[in-house]
């Protein structure tokens, strides 16, 4: 028990020292309250170097990009009065071009749909192969995941443009690019999320005599299912977006239609596409936010 | 009905788990096992299922080996060893039925439970494991609505479910308050009464094991100091286990009277 008095030496010798601490006395902080004198041994404050240099370098960082890519405000400014000859013409949009392009916006719609699925239910078995709690070795789960970040690292665009190549024009490539996409956003998800999940459950299951297949299906399923849900709508949302662009390579739905009107400089059509996409990816956003909401 | 022979678990850090155990239990005995944490209470209760493998000797259970079985072999005999887990070790987002039914999947084909298509006997047998718990109302709610004490119910109804002929407790009353203790414990005590099912338990608290076992092992740094019937386990002997007199957290009864003077 030789601490507090230890404590208290210390409390009344840092007292003596012109810190904030001399103000109260000393006395009164180590007799009367003895347990509370630990506070006097505050420790140092953490030093901020680090924090200075992250923000220094960030700031280096920041500039030189700039530098490198010729970014310049200047031509900004100059280009700002071709920025708004440009809004002008996109005001009012042709309200009329709707009923011209509502196919096509479903086109995309479905394209979507069926891309996301076809990813979703792919990205199943990647997602539990990429899992180290459900595949315990490494030289099934390393290779899987290295895969899954090739395939991120793709952009999507790029995707339909070499599916196009490969099947022609139509909705088909762009379905394609679409389930590649899908497949590495949610598969990366769920793999994730499948790492955080409860491994009781799975102990119970191999305790029961469970075979693996039995095992994920009542011990790990179950504890995904929401989660995977979840991204699916999360990547669905992406897709619709991605869908509305698909269309400059010729992997169908709207895009084609932005290339069209914006080729024939017919700027208020351009807008009217755009304020249906922003709608419909409006409204989708919506209900799908307030489903993952209630899954989770 | 259960054997370990000669049983030696070395961790990789090369500290003994269990050190050279030798035990038989029979069929229908309540063993409780006991010592301070780090004994190998719970490495000695996942060898037996095989949770753990063992490095030195051998498991049997009705005369087959654990030790040396695989694949197929391994989960048959697992399926005969029902365990209870400190944590419950349920499906939270699922209901209670779903995770009581999960103790039958070994008792049927892959595809069978992929499907989900369970037999009428087995939707019987499951509400028969609820009823003798208690809960049979509870059968389609998510297990994560329920307390402590009532999901470590569904947890003793997945091992009856199982039709298991050995139930393995690890610590199964560790996160539970005193009453709920009671009852959890009392229904093991009946499952192992009335079924015959033999039971090995891991209790932290004395007054406990003497209570319900009717043999007790004492284990210390992995080996067996004490087995022997309740009655011969005196204070002397636990001390003895425990390396140290018993102290009043080690007893239940203790726990209820300061909790009560809290409450006062």
């Amino acid at each position: 028990m030789s601490t507090p008095t230890e404590v208290q030496a210390r409390s009344i010798g840092s007292g003596s020292s012109p810190s904030h601490h001399s103000n109260s006395n000393p006395n009164l902080s180590s007799n009367s309250q003895p347990n509370r004198s630990a506070d006097s041994i505050r420790p140092t404050r953490p030093s901020k170097t680090k924090h200075y240099f992250t923000f220094a370098l960030l700031v280096i960082l920041l500039w030189g990009s700039g530098i490198q890519t010729k970014v310049s405000f200047s031509e900004l400014w100059l280009g700002l009065p071709n920025m708004f000859d440009l809004l002008k013409q996109m005001v009012p949009p042709n309200w009329g071009y709707f009923a011209r392009i509502s196919s096509a916006m479903l086109d995309t719609l479905r394209m979507a749909v069926v891309g996301t699925t076809l990813g979703a239910i792919l990205a199943i078995p990647v997602a539990l192969l990429s899992a180290s709690n459900v595949v315990t070795r490494k030289y099934i789960f390393y290779p899987i995941r290295f895969m899954l970040n090739l395939i991120r690292t793709i952009p999507d665009l790029l995707l339909a443009a070499i599916f196009v190549a490969i099947f022609g024009l139509g909705a088909l490539p762009g379905i394609f690019a679409l389930a590649v996409f899908s497949l590495g956003l949610i598969a990366k998800l769920t793999y994730e999320a499948l790492e955080t999940i409860d491994a009781g459950p799975l102990e119970a299951m191999t305790a029961v005599g469970a075979n693996k297949l039995q095992l994920i299906l009542y011990g790990v399923v179950p504890q995904i299912q929401a989660h995977f849900v979840s991204y699916v709508l999360y990547t669905f949302e992406i897709n619709v977006r991605a869908a509305a662009i698909l269309g400059f390579v010729g992997a169908g739905g709207i895009g084609h239609y932005y290339e069209v009107t914006l080729g024939f400089l017919e700027y208020d059509k351009t807008s009217s596409i755009i304020v249906f996409t922003l709608v419909i990816v409006l409204i989708i956003d919506y209900i799908s936010a307030k489903l993952r909401e209630k899954l989770l | 009905m259960i054997e370990l022979k000669n049983v030696t678990k070395l961790y990789s850090n090369g500290t003994k788990g269990l050190n050279n155990i030798n035990l038989s239990m029979k069929q229908g005995e309540f063993i409780a096992v006991v010592g301070l944490s780090g004994a190998g209470k719970s490495t000695l209760l996942r060898s037996i299922n095989r949770l753990h493998d063992i490095s030195e000797g051998d498991i049997l259970i009705d005369g087959k080996s654990i030790t040396k079985a695989s694949g197929l072999d391994l989960r048959l005999l697992r399926r005969d060893i029902g365990m209870i887990f400190q944590g419950f070790n349920l499906v939270k987002r699922s209901t209670v039925l779903r995770n009581v039914l999960a103790g039958r999947v070994g008792h049927h084909s892959t595809l069978r439970t992929l499907i989900g298509n369970f037999p009428k006997q087995d939707i019987d047998l499951a509400f028969e494991a609820l009823e003798r718990v208690n809960i049979p109302e509870k059968a389609y709610i998510r297990a994560d609505q329920l307390s402590g004490g009532q999901q470590q119910r569904v947890a003793i109804a997945r091992v009856l479910a199982q039709e298991a002929k050995v139930i393995l407790a690890d610590e199964p009353v560790a996160s539970l308050d005193p009453l709920t203790t009671k009852q959890v414990m009392d229904d093991l005590k009946a499952v192992n009464r009335e079924l015959g099912i033999t039971t090995v338990i891991n209790l932290h608290f004395i007054d406990l094991a003497r209570e319900y076992a009717t043999r007790i092992i004492g284990l210390r740094a992995g080996e067996v100091v004490f087995d022997g019937p309740v009655h011969e386990a005196t204070d002397e002997v636990f001390a003895e286990i425990y390396g140290r007199p018993i102290q009043k957290d080690e007893l239940l009864q203790a726990q209820d009277l300061v909790k009560e003077r809290v409450v006062v």
